[in-house]
């Protein structure tokens, strides 16, 4: 055995605990389910509109976020100033607010009672209990997810390459398009990732925003306080394996564009 | 060609105070100082990418302080070469190209020739050795015709079996007529490829010059330091004689006066040997204290009545007079090796 793998398989044995603590539970609920009635929900009309919902909602939220994420993280990565560790600590608060009171927080802005709210309300938009409710907890949770990881990335791109690209001709515009965005792609779509799979696994913050439409998250908890673990185990399994697909295929999808880079 | 005029750049912890000089048209201007001394600073400022306190910035005669890098035609050719690793290296040397009205691919052709990059265009820069990415580097920088190119310490960096070729391509590209404003810390450099110089030290400009003068005939103390002139005396002068502590007294080539000066002289200047007769101007009998290898010559401190004197020698010439320490020998050095500066000590 490789001398250097002797020295830290300490390491390993510690570290194990918690590989073990992830894959364990999720196991377990694939081993104990029933089949048969994991099959019969994958016809059940409920089930897949609400897989779809937390899908697509989970999706425009980190659109959106992304929009006006993209220029916040550049900013953040290529500008120092005086509380900027301050704005840093505030993008982070979605992570320790618990998200039953995140929801709380969305719902008092959005309320139709309040100034935004109505005026959501004017221009014909259902601020609670609708889609767009589902969108709105979905972004706040998410936020911090998508830009920490974009900062990094945009970090990870020197300035100088900018710079270079500046003197020989181009303008701040598309350095950013044509230099800055493609080197920090890699990062930036984990970010997606990372904010789209939050909004999906989101309950807390929605459940206050939108009991209905019901995403999958709340269709579990739902099944649960009604029917039992027995059926809303099958919805959980559902759930985990069409996230855990969509994780794989974009996780693949980034780690290909990665080769043909370096490949050149 | 270009101009400062007054320029300073104010970073903080970090200041460049004042600068004035001027870059004729196809000059090979060399900027040197210690690591940290703000070279590259001044270089992005000449470039458009940082923002000058105070001062005017010239290029080719136009004022371009208010410019942004894009409208300045000035090209800076980075230490890590910064190639853009998305791209091949066909990519990078075109890059600028699309922002220039009728780009000329001859011209294109002919830099990929000229730095022997023929075989490498379809490669990623990160297959590519230092000396490969350096090329690339000049190459991109080279292509979009920029009326001055801004180098930051492009050899130091390199192998040294790659460096002479570098000396030899940019001397070819500056001998076309490119002007070229380099920064090093190494004065070697400087002596092989500037016609003049500069020497920042401590944010302030403290000389520039033609290359032998800046080399022979420092300006101050921190200057001599930074050429290698390791020979400091402070004496009094006085007609052709200069009188220094522990009564030495040296014969100088002209005349000058001053009560209490610094004379400089190079270690390469200092002779040994059978032949250099005692009583004669500037030879003394000495003691050797110390030799120290330094790369390929030896550094060899003497003793002269008390006073330490170093001297710089091949091995050849150490072996030829049997030189080793607390041997006795005569040291001497030519009067026209003295260098009397101007400011006191």
């Amino acid at each position: 055995m490789d001398r250097k793998f002797r020295e830290r398989w300490f390491m390993l044995l510690m570290g194990s605990f918690l590989v073990v603590y992830i894959i364990w539970p999720l196991a377990g609920m694939f081993f104990r389910a029933d089949w048969g009635i994991v099959a019969s929900t994958t016809r059940d009309k409920v089930v897949l509109g609400a897989l779809w919902r937390s899908i697509w909602t989970a999706a425009a939220a980190t659109g959106i976020i992304a929009l006006f994420g993209t220029p916040l993280a550049y900013f953040l990565a290529r500008q120092e100033f005086r509380g900027k560790s301050v704005l840093e600590a505030v993008i982070d608060v979605p992570i320790m607010v618990p998200h039953t009171v995140a929801g709380i927080a969305v719902l008092m802005t959005f309320s139709p009672k309040a100034p935004l709210g109505a005026m959501l309300v004017r221009i014909g938009l259902s601020p609670v209990n609708s889609h767009l409710a589902i969108i709105l907890a979905c972004m706040f949770v998410s936020i911090p997810f998508y830009v920490d990881a974009a900062r990094d990335a945009f970090y990870g791109v020197s300035p100088r390459l900018e710079n270079v690209s500046r003197t020989l001709g181009a303008s701040f515009p598309h350095v950013f398009f044509r230099i800055s965005l493609p080197l920090a792609k890699r990062g930036l779509v984990s970010g997606l990732i990372m904010s789209w799979a939050r909004g999906v696994s989101e309950f807390g913050a929605i459940v206050i925003m939108a009991y209905h439409p019901m995403v999958a998250p709340t269709l579990i908890y739902d099944r649960f306080a009604t029917f039992g673990l027995k059926f809303s185990t099958p919805i959980a399994v559902q759930l985990i394996l069409v996230c855990l697909g969509m994780f794989v295929v974009l996780r693949v999808l980034v780690s290909g564009k990665r080769r043909e880079v370096i490949g050149g | 060609m270009i101009g400062l005029d007054d320029l300073s750049i104010d970073l903080g912890e970090f200041v460049l105070n004042s600068f004035s000089l001027l870059v004729d048209e196809g000059e090979f201007f060399m900027v040197v100082g210690p690591s940290g001394a703000g070279k590259t600073v001044l270089l992005e400022a000449i470039a458009g990418l940082r923002q000058p306190s105070d001062g005017k910035i010239l290029v080719g005669g136009r004022d371009v302080t208010d410019l942004p890098p894009e409208k300045r035609n000035v090209a800076l050719v980075y230490q890590d070469y910064a190639l853009f690793p998305h791209l091949s290296v066909e990519e990078n040397i075109r890059w600028g190209l699309r922002f220039v009205s009728g780009p000329d691919n001859r011209h294109v052709e002919g830099l990929v020739k000229l730095l022997r990059l023929e075989y490498l265009l379809e490669r990623s820069p990160e297959t590519l050795s230092g000396g490969e990415q350096q090329r690339v580097a000049l190459a991109r920088a080279l292509a979009v015709k920029p009326s001055v190119v801004l180098l930051d310490e492009p050899i130091s960096a390199l192998d040294p079996r790659f460096r002479e070729d570098l000396q030899d391509y940019l001397s070819r590209i500056n001998r076309e007529g490119m002007t070229i404003m380099m920064v090093t810390h190494d004065f070697n450099e400087v002596l092989s490829l500037g016609h003049r110089v500069a020497v920042i030290v401590g944010g302030f400009l403290q000389q520039v010059g033609d290359v032998k003068t800046v080399f022979r005939e420092p300006a101050n103390r921190l200057v001599a330091d930074f050429v290698g002139m390791k020979n400091l005396f402070p004496s009094s002068v006085k007609g052709r004689k200069a009188s220094l502590e522990g009564g030495l007294s040296l014969v100088l080539n002209g005349q000058k006066s001053c009560g209490e000066c610094l004379i400089g002289i190079r270690p390469e200047d200092v002779m040994i040997g059978q032949d250099l007769v005692e009583g004669t101007e500037n030879v003394f009998p000495g003691r050797v204290v110390s030799i120290i290898p330094r790369g390929m010559a030896f550094e060899v401190v003497f003793d002269i009545v008390g006073l330490r004197l170093t001297g710089r020698m091949l091995s050849s010439a150490l072996v030829r007079e049997d030189v080793h320490p607390g041997v006795e020998c005569r040291v001497g050095f030519c009067p026209g090796a003295i260098h009397v500066f101007n400011e006191g000590h």
